[in-house]
C-alpha cells in the first residue's frame, strides 16, 4: 500500500477545484497554483527516493488486486517524469503569476493548468491501459480549455482543428483498447505483457500494435504532427510552454510503455518502422524549422524535430539508446519550456513575431539575450548542457544497433535545430538596436525569473550528470527488461 | 448476435465518417457524437455478448457476463459526453466570433 | 421574444417534481440495482434544464442562487476527499466499506461509503451539465 502515489494526481485536482471558488482573488489564484505545484514536485521528489530504495512502487485503488482493479505503478522512468514535469510546470505557472494576463485569469487559467498537470502525472503512473486513456483525456480535455481560452478568432480556429484530430486519435485508442480486449482478455499492463509473451506476439497482435502506434504517434507529434505548428503558435507564452514541454511527451511515453513492456517481440517490423517515422518526423521537422520566419513556428517545429531524435532511441532499441531517450526526454521538457517561454517573451516584448522585424534585442535586454544563446546551444546539445549527454547515447545507441542512415539523419538534424535558431539569435538580438530605451518594454525581474531558473536547470542537469545516471541506468533497465515491471506491478506483498 | 452488432458498428462509423467529412460544423460535432458510439458498441462487443448471470463475487453460478466491458463503457460515455459538450460549446463560440458555421469559412489567410 | 408557453410552464411544475424524485430514486438504487451517481445526477441536471426551458433564466437564478461551476467544484471535492478518506484508516485510496444500521423509520438499512463518494459525482454531473446549457442558452 503506497499511497503517496495517487498525490501527483489528485493534489492539482483538489487544488484547481477549491481556486473555482475564488474567482475574483487573482493572487489566490496565482500562488495557491503554484504552490500546489511546488508541493507536487517536493512529494514526488519524495516518490523518487522511495522507488530507488525500494524498488517498483504500486497502489491498488480500493484494495481491488492486479489484473482486476485499477493500479498505479511507479518505476524510475514514470517518476522521474512526474517529477521533471512537475517542476516546468511550477515554473511556468510562475511565469504566468508575474505576466497577469487577466482576461484569461478570470477565464480559470490556473485551474484548468492544474488539471492538465495532473492528467500527465496520471498518464504517467497508471498501470493501466484503461486508466491511461481516462488520464489521456483528462489532460486533452484541459488542454482544450486552454486552447481556446481568451476566445481569439486564431485560438478559435485552431482550437477547431486541434479538437477535431484529437477526438479522432482517442477514438482510435479505444478501437485498439476495445481489439486488445477481445483478443486477450485484460486491460492491465503487465498483464498485457505476459499474456502477449504467452502467444509470442502472433501477426493478428502486431496489426494492434500499429494501431496504438498511430494513436500515440498523432498524440506525440511523429510523422503525424501536422497538427502540431499551428495549434503551438497560437497560444499565449505559458500555456503553449506548458503544452510544449508536457503533452507531446506524454504520447513519447505511452510510446515507450508500450512498445518496451507490451509488444517488444518483433522489434524487426515494429522498431524498424519507428526508425522511419523517426526519421521522416526529424526531416520534416527541419524543413519546417527553416521555411518559417515565425519565431513561434520555427519553436512549434523544433519540437517536432525533438521527438523524431528521442524515438531514434527506441528505435535502436538497446541499453545506450534507451538510456539517451531518457536523458533527452528529461532535457526535452526543460528546454522546450525555456524556448517556448523565451520566444513568447519575445513576442509580448515587440510585438512581433517574425524574425526579420526585429534586431539588436540585445542591447536593450542583455540577461535575456544571453539566456536565449544558452537554450540555443543546449537544444543543440553543446557540451555543458543537458542535451549533450542524451544525443552523445542516443547517437551510440543507434551505431549500436547499425542505424548508420537514422544515426546521419539524427546528428543532421541538430545542426538545423541549431541554425534555425541561430539565424533567429543572429538577426533579432545582433545588429543595430531598432528600440529607443524610452520605448522599451519593461521586462519585469519576476517574469525574468523562471527563465532564469530553467537556464540555470538545464545546465546544472548538463554539468551534473553523475548524480542523474543512477537513476537513468535503473530506469533504463526496467523498461530494457520487462519481467522487472511485471514482478513489480503485479506481486502481491 | 455478435456479427449483426459488429456490421452495426460498421453503418455508424460510416455514417460518421460521412459527417465527418461534410463542411458544415454541427455536422461534424454530430459525426464526432456518433463515431463514439460506435466505438462504446465494439468495446461491449469485443467483451462477448454472453448470456450469463449476473457477475458476483460467488461461486453459485457457473457463466458469468463479463462485468468489465460495461464499466469500461460508462467511463468511455462519460468522457465523450463531457468531449462532445465542450466541442459543441467551441464551435457556438466559434460561430458567435467569426459568423462562420462550417470549415471552409475558417480557412483564412494567417500563414506568412 | 418569450412566448405564451403556458401548458409548458404548468406542465413542468408538476413534471420537475417527478423528475426530481426519481433521480433521487435513481442514486439511491445505484448500490445493487441499475442507477448510482452519474445517472442520478443527469437525471437530476434534466430537472433544472426543464426549469431554464420553460421559465426564462433570471427567474429560475432568482429562485435558485447557485454558481453551477462552485457545485461541480464542490462535487469534486467531495468525491476526491471521500477516496482520500480511506488513507485515515490505514487502507488503499478509493477503497469503501460498508455496515448495517437500525434506522428509526426505514429499520435495518445498508449504508456504505461509496454513497459519500457517488454524492460528489452527482453533485459534479449536475454543476457541469447546467453550466454547459446555460452557457450555449445565455446568449440566444
Amino acid at each position: 500500500m503506497n499511497n503517496i502515489l495517487v498525490f501527483p494526481m489528485i493534489v492539482p485536482i483538489l487544488a484547481a477545484m477549491l481556486l473555482l471558488f475564488f474567482r475574483s482573488n487573482r493572487s489566490i489564484q496565482r500562488w495557491g497554483s503554484v504552490g500546489a505545484m511546488a508541493a507536487v514536485f517536493l512529494i514526488s521528489m519524495w516518490i523518487l527516493q522511495q522507488v530507488m530504495r525500494r524498488g517498483i512502487l504500486r497502489l491498488d485503488f480500493g484494495e481491488w488486486l492486479p489484473p482486476f482493479g485499477i493500479t498505479f505503478v511507479a518505476d524510475i522512468f514514470a517518476v522521474l517524469l512526474v517529477t521533471v514535469s512537475s517542476l516546468v510546470t511550477v515554473l511556468c505557472l510562475v511565469y504566468a503569476a508575474f505576466v497577469k494576463d487577466e482576461k484569461r485569469e478570470s477565464f480559470f487559467l490556473y485551474p484548468f493548468s492544474l488539471l492538465l498537470a495532473a492528467g500527465v502525472n496520471g498518464s504517467f503512473l497508471t498501470g493501466d491501459l484503461f486508466n491511461l486513456f481516462v488520464c489521456f483525456e483528462v489532460m486533452l480535455l484541459a488542454s482544450y480549455a486552454l486552447m481556446t481560452l481568451g476566445g481569439e478568432k486564431k485560438q478559435l480556429t485552431e482550437g477547431i482543428k486541434y479538437m477535431l484530430i484529437n477526438i479522432l486519435s482517442s477514438w482510435l485508442f479505444l478501437l485498439g483498447i476495445a481489439y486488445l480486449y477481445g483478443t486477450l482478455g485484460t486491460l492491465n499492463m503487465a498483464h498485457l505483457s505476459l499474456r502477449i509473451a504467452e502467444a509470442g506476439q502472433p501477426p493478428l497482435l502486431t496489426t494492434i500494435s500499429i494501431l496504438f502506434l498511430v494513436v500515440f504517434s498523432l498524440k506525440a507529434g511523429l510523422v503525424l504532427y501536422f497538427w502540431l505548428p499551428g495549434s503551438y503558435s497560437a497560444l499565449p507564452a505559458a500555456i503553449s510552454a506548458l503544452f510544449a514541454a508536457l503533452l507531446t511527451k506524454v504520447g513519447v511515453y505511452a510510446l515507450f510503455r508500450t512498445f518496451t513492456l507490451l509488444f517488444y517481440h518483433e522489434p524487426s517490423f515494429t522498431h524498424t518502422i519507428i526508425g522511419y517515422m523517426a526519421a521522416a518526423t526529424m526531416i520534416g521537422g527541419s524543413i519546417g524549422a527553416l521555411a518559417h520566419r515565425d519565431v513561434r513556428k520555427i519553436a512549434s517545429y523544433n519540437v517536432v524535430i525533438a521527438i523524431g531524435f528521442i524515438l531514434v532511441g527506441l528505435a535502436s532499441y538497446n541499453e545506450a539508446g534507451i538510456q539517451g531517450s531518457i536523458y533527452y526526454l528529461i532535457h526535452d521538457i526543460v528546454i522546450k519550456g525555456l524556448l517556448f517561454l523565451l520566444v513568447g517573451t519575445i513576442v509580448h516584448l515587440t510585438g512581433k513575431s517574425r524574425f526579420d522585424e526585429e534586431s539588436g534585442l540585445i542591447a536593450n535586454y542583455p540577461l535575456f539575450g544571453w539566456l536565449f544563446f544558452i537554450m540555443i546551444l543546449s537544444l543543440g546539445g553543446i557540451p555543458p548542457f543537458s542535451g549533450f549527454a542524451g544525443k552523445l547515447f542516443i547517437g551510440e545507441g543507434a551505431i549500436g544497433a547499425g542505424h548508420y542512415g537514422l544515426t546521419a539523419v539524427a546528428f543532421l538534424s541538430s545542426l538545423f535545430v541549431l541554425y534555425s535558431l541561430l539565424r533567429v539569435f543572429l538577426i533579432m538580438f545582433w545588429g543595430e538596436s531598432t528600440i529607443m530605451s524610452k520605448n522599451q518594454v519593461p521586462l519585469p525581474i519576476g517574469t525574468l525569473a523562471p527563465l532564469l531558473a530553467l537556464g540555470i536547470l538545464t545546465t546544472v542537469l548538463g554539468l551534473g550528470m553523475d548524480v542523474l545516471s543512477p537513476y537513468i541506468s535503473e530506469a533504463a533497465d526496467v523498461l530494457m527488461n520487462p519481467d522487472l515491471y511485471i514482478k513489480g506491478a503485479l506481486q502481491n506483498n | 448476435m455478435e456479427t449483426m452488432i459488429i456490421l452495426l458498428v460498421g453503418v455508424l462509423v460510416s455514417t460518421a465518417t460521412y459527417l465527418l467529412l461534410s463542411k458544415n460544423m454541427i455536422r461534424i460535432v454530430l459525426g464526432t457524437a456518433i463515431l463514439s458510439h460506435a466505438i462504446h458498441l465494439l468495446l461491449m462487443t469485443m467483451g462477448g455478448l454472453k448470456q450469463g448471470s449476473v457477475p458476483i463475487l460467488g461461486d453459485q453460478a457457473d457463466t458469468y457476463t463479463d462485468a468489465l466491458p460495461q464499466a469500461l463503457i460508462l467511463t468511455a460515455i462519460v468522457i465523450s459526453f463531457a468531449v462532445t459538450a465542450f466541442f459543441l460549446v467551441l464551435v457556438y463560440r466559434t460561430y458567435q466570433t467569426t459568423g462562420a458555421d462550417n470549415l471552409y469559412d475558417l480557412k483564412g489567410p494567417h500563414d506568412e | 421574444m418569450r412566448e405564451n408557453d403556458l401548458i409548458l410552464q404548468t406542465v413542468s411544475k408538476v413534471a420537475v417534481f417527478i423528475i426530481l424524485t426519481f433521480g433521487v430514486y435513481l442514486f439511491l438504487a445505484g448500490h445493487h440495482h441499475p442507477g448510482g451517481g452519474f445517472i442520478g445526477g443527469l437525471t437530476l441536471s434534466s430537472a433544472f434544464v426543464l426549469l431554464y426551458l420553460a421559465f426564462d433564466v433570471e427567474t429560475i437564478n432568482k429562485g435558485l442562487p447557485f454558481d453551477y461551476k462552485n457545485v461541480a467544484a464542490l462535487g469534486v471535492i467531495i468525491a476526491t476527499l471521500t477516496g482520500t478518506g480511506s488513507l485515515l484508516f490505514g487502507s488503499s485510496f478509493l477503497s469503501q466499506t460498508f455496515a448495517y444500521f437500525n434506522l428509526p423509520i426505514f429499520g435495518k438499512t445498508e449504508l456504505a461509503t461509496v454513497m459519500l463518494f457517488e454524492s460528489g459525482v452527482a453533485l459534479g454531473v449536475i454543476g457541469v451539465v447546467v453550466t454547459i446549457i446555460i452557457s450555449i442558452s445565455e446568449d440566444v
